[in-house]
């Protein structure tokens, strides 16, 4: 199984990336040992050189990061063929359980590789760098999680027996098992729209309070709205948005929509979905990060960007979702 | 967002400034790209021709199996399977293989009213009686007749038997019906000695497709000496081999890749006197660490880039145009009689994706520490010396 070549690719990928980061952590840790801002040793000097280092190995890194977990899900899909009874990625993921595991483990990466590129280009811009001990003892915790997920691939990939018969997206998303995720997808239909509709109105109310106004407790609303949209809308898409996608009151895979018969709108739709959500944490993130006052300088330069890319992904992300439930033929509510 | 274009715009002219050492440079990664997406491009092509193809095959091919190996099938066999409900049809075929030592290559000898699906693609006629047959362009090219010569074969007896050929099975059928010789089915008996209450095997057209698998469940249960091959578990086997094959030819190339690594990492380490002063202005005119990186991760991005693009035309042309002379013999199979047919252009975005990630993630990685290097170069260290 190991030498279908995507699965080659991403083992490769996340080899490399392992290395990397652990490199970048070694170097982490003796900086985080010798930093000393005041001192003007040559030693002292090194080190801010090899900040230099580490800043660009991790920007790459985690920039391998976002393609390996695109291209988890792609390499899942393209081998459900070789499973019986496995119709899209939840069948190859089904196969071997594990499967699951890593795709959390890569959603966790995501949202902490692009977390630690952003404070560490706000920190850069500074002149006195007051995050590196807390950026760095990050490194140091975020290596552990990228070897897992290496671990973790190697473990699912060996351990997946083409033979096996799996269960397609069509039982495991059906309203009558007994999972999680079944439990979402039997949600009321109704229940569950106006869940997900109040959820991202108050998302959105509060985030253009946050454009117009800098109150700080606004931001912090901010950060609990886009943790709640982000988990809402997840089940949103199994529950209602999938079928109108599909078209079918009966399909509630979120793998599905990713594939060439849809014209891969699923992309878009997490793409949306996951910048409203990190662009939307960072405004909260950063108000401890306020008390440095060199820092205070920078988010407030950049902090407005930060919003409209949040605006601007949840509006794509309504776009795509809602597009369908307003202009499609499709009716799923009774009249 | 204008920075970083001016910035862009800077590299290249500084790439174009040293062409020679970034010329070689792109041509080795160019190189190692196409060797790579050769063989992805060539096993997805195959795997689509191999699937295409046998969606004409039978749903349920039934074998017996006597001490563990596959033996002639009964044929009133045929009898209990077709009385099952929800079976279509049943029908033996006789077929086997035939070595000739003239030609040093193994044909496959098919009897007639056995063989479905392809025949129309046919110059000429099929057989129809015992001293007729249809041959395949293969089989046609290595003995030199054409319809109305003769074709010899021997018998298992040694004795030479004459057939006249009626037909020619056209090229575009040619990965089917490449080394095939079609004979009337007593005909074919005779030749194999095979007496006429055996088959090689069975095929069983179903009704209902989604009760292909309880049909073969029970066909196992009522005859247990039987082992019945749907047509999905081919597939399957198809889809697990290929990737098989290709992975494995990957796992080779790696090594080239390896070594291109190797290369790479060497260049971007050895940066002459020239360069490092160029820097060395730079940072003197008021470049920063992060500016100087930015050239270089454009530099690296420019570079990649312009390789995987030549490299995926490169392959493109290798295994769409040229037919893939440097890698069919190792991926196609082992018969001797080869068919020569033209691949379906057939690309998708998953191959791309996926070669990209396998080339430009290791040179990026083995790049990183040498533009550091160069990055945090000292001015005032550079120009005195």
């Amino acid at each position: 199984m190991i030498l279908h070549p995507g699965i080659l690719s991403l083992l490769c990928g996340s080899l490399i990336t392992f290395l990397v980061m652990l490199f970048a952590s070694w170097l982490g840790v003796r900086i985080l040992l010798r930093w000393d801002m005041e001192s003007s040793s040559e030693e002292q000097l090194l080190l801010e050189r090899k900040t230099w280092l580490i800043s660009t190995l991790l920007n790459y890194a985690l920039g391998f990061q976002v393609f390996s977990a695109v291209l988890f899900v792609f390499t899942a899909e393209d081998i459900h063929q070789l499973f019986v009874g496995a119709m899209c990625a939840t069948g190859s993921l089904n196969a071997n359980l594990v499967g699951w595991l890593v795709l959390l483990v890569k959603g966790i990466l995501l949202f902490a590789a692009a977390f630690w590129v952003v404070l560490n280009r706000l920190d850069q811009r500074t002149e006195d760098c007051p995050l590196v001990r807390p950026k760095y003892l990050a490194l140091v915790l975020v290596t552990p999680l990228v070897g897992l997920d290496l671990y973790l691939q190697w473990l699912y990939f060996s351990g997946l027996q083409p033979e096996v018969i799996t269960s397609c997206c069509g039982s495991l998303f059906s309203a009558e098992g007994e999972s999680v995720a079944s439990e979402l997808a039997g949600m009321p239909v109704k229940q569950s729209m106006l869940l997900f509709f109040l959820i991202l109105g108050s998302y959105l109310i509060i985030l253009v309070a946050c454009i117009i106004s800098k109150m700080a407790a606004l931001r912090h609303l901010l950060f609990i709205a886009s943790v709640l949209m982000f988990f809402v809308s997840i089940g949103a898409v199994i529950s209602f948005i999938s079928l109108y996608i599909y078209q079918m009151p009966s399909h509630h895979c979120p793998f599905d929509m990713l594939q060439a018969n849809y014209n891969y709108i699923g992309y878009p739709l997490y793409v949306g979905l996951f910048s409203a959500t990190l662009y939307g944490m960072l405004p909260g993130i950063c108000q401890p990060l306020r008390k440095y006052e060199s820092l205070q300088r920078e988010i407030d330069s950049v902090e407005k960007q930060w919003l409209l890319f949040a605006l601007v992904g949840v509006l794509i992300f309504l776009a795509i979702s809602c597009g369908q439930m307003l202009f499609g033929s499709f009716k799923l509510l009774g009249y | 967002m204008l920075r970083q274009l001016k910035i862009l715009e800077f590299t290249l002219s500084s790439l174009l400034r040293r062409k020679h050492k970034n010329l070689s440079l792109i041509a080795v990664y160019t190189f190692t790209i196409a060797t790579l997406g050769s063989v992805l491009f060539l096993t997805h092509a195959l795997k689509l021709e191999a699937t295409g193809s046998l969606t004409t095959a039978p749903d349920l091919v039934i074998q017996r199996v006597a001490a563990g190996r596959h033996d002639l099938i009964p044929t009133k066999y045929a009898e209990v399977i077709k009385k099952l409900p929800g079976v279509e049809s049943v029908t033996p075929r006789i077929w086997g293989y035939y070595y000739d030592s003239l030609i040093k290559a193994n044909l496959t000898l098919v009897g007639t009213n056995s063989h479905q699906g392809k025949l129309d693609l046919l110059e000429g006629r099929l057989p129809n009686n015992p001293k007729e047959c249809a041959i395949g362009i293969g089989v046609s090219k290595a003995f030199g007749p054409a319809i109305g010569d003769n074709l010899v074969l021997e018998d298992s007896k040694k004795s030479r038997i004459v057939f006249s050929i009626t037909g020619i099975f056209r090229a575009e059928s040619n990965l089917l019906t490449n080394d095939l010789v079609v004979l009337q089915e007593m005909a074919l008996r005779d030749f194999f000695t095979m007496s006429p209450q055996l088959a090689t095997d069975l095929v069983v057209q179903v009704h209902n497709q989604r009760e292909v698998k309880t049909l073969a469940k029970k066909i196992k249960y009522h005859l247990p000496d039987t082992r019945p091959i749907t047509r999905e578990e081919i597939l399957h086997t198809y889809d697990t081999l290929f990737n098989w094959r290709s992975g494995m030819m990957l796992a080779v190339a790696v090594a080239a890749l390896i070594a291109f690594c190797i290369l790479a990492w060497d260049k971007a380490t050895g940066i002459s006197a020239e360069e490092k002063q160029e820097i060395g202005i730079l940072k003197a005119i008021g470049w920063e660490t992060s500016d100087v990186l930015a050239v270089k991760f454009w530099e690296g991005l420019v570079i990649s880039l312009t390789s995987f693009i030549l490299g995926i035309l490169a392959a493109w042309i290798h295994i769409f145009v040229f037919g893939a002379p440097a890698l069919v013999p190792l991926l196609k199979g082992w018969s001797v009689l080869f068919p020569e047919f033209q691949l379906t252009p057939a690309v998708d975005f998953y191959q791309i994706f996926t070669l990209a990630f396998l080339t430009i993630v290791p040179y990026l990685a083995c790049t990183v520490i040498p533009s550091w290097k160069t990055a945090v170069t000292d001015p005032e260290h550079v120009m005195r010396g």
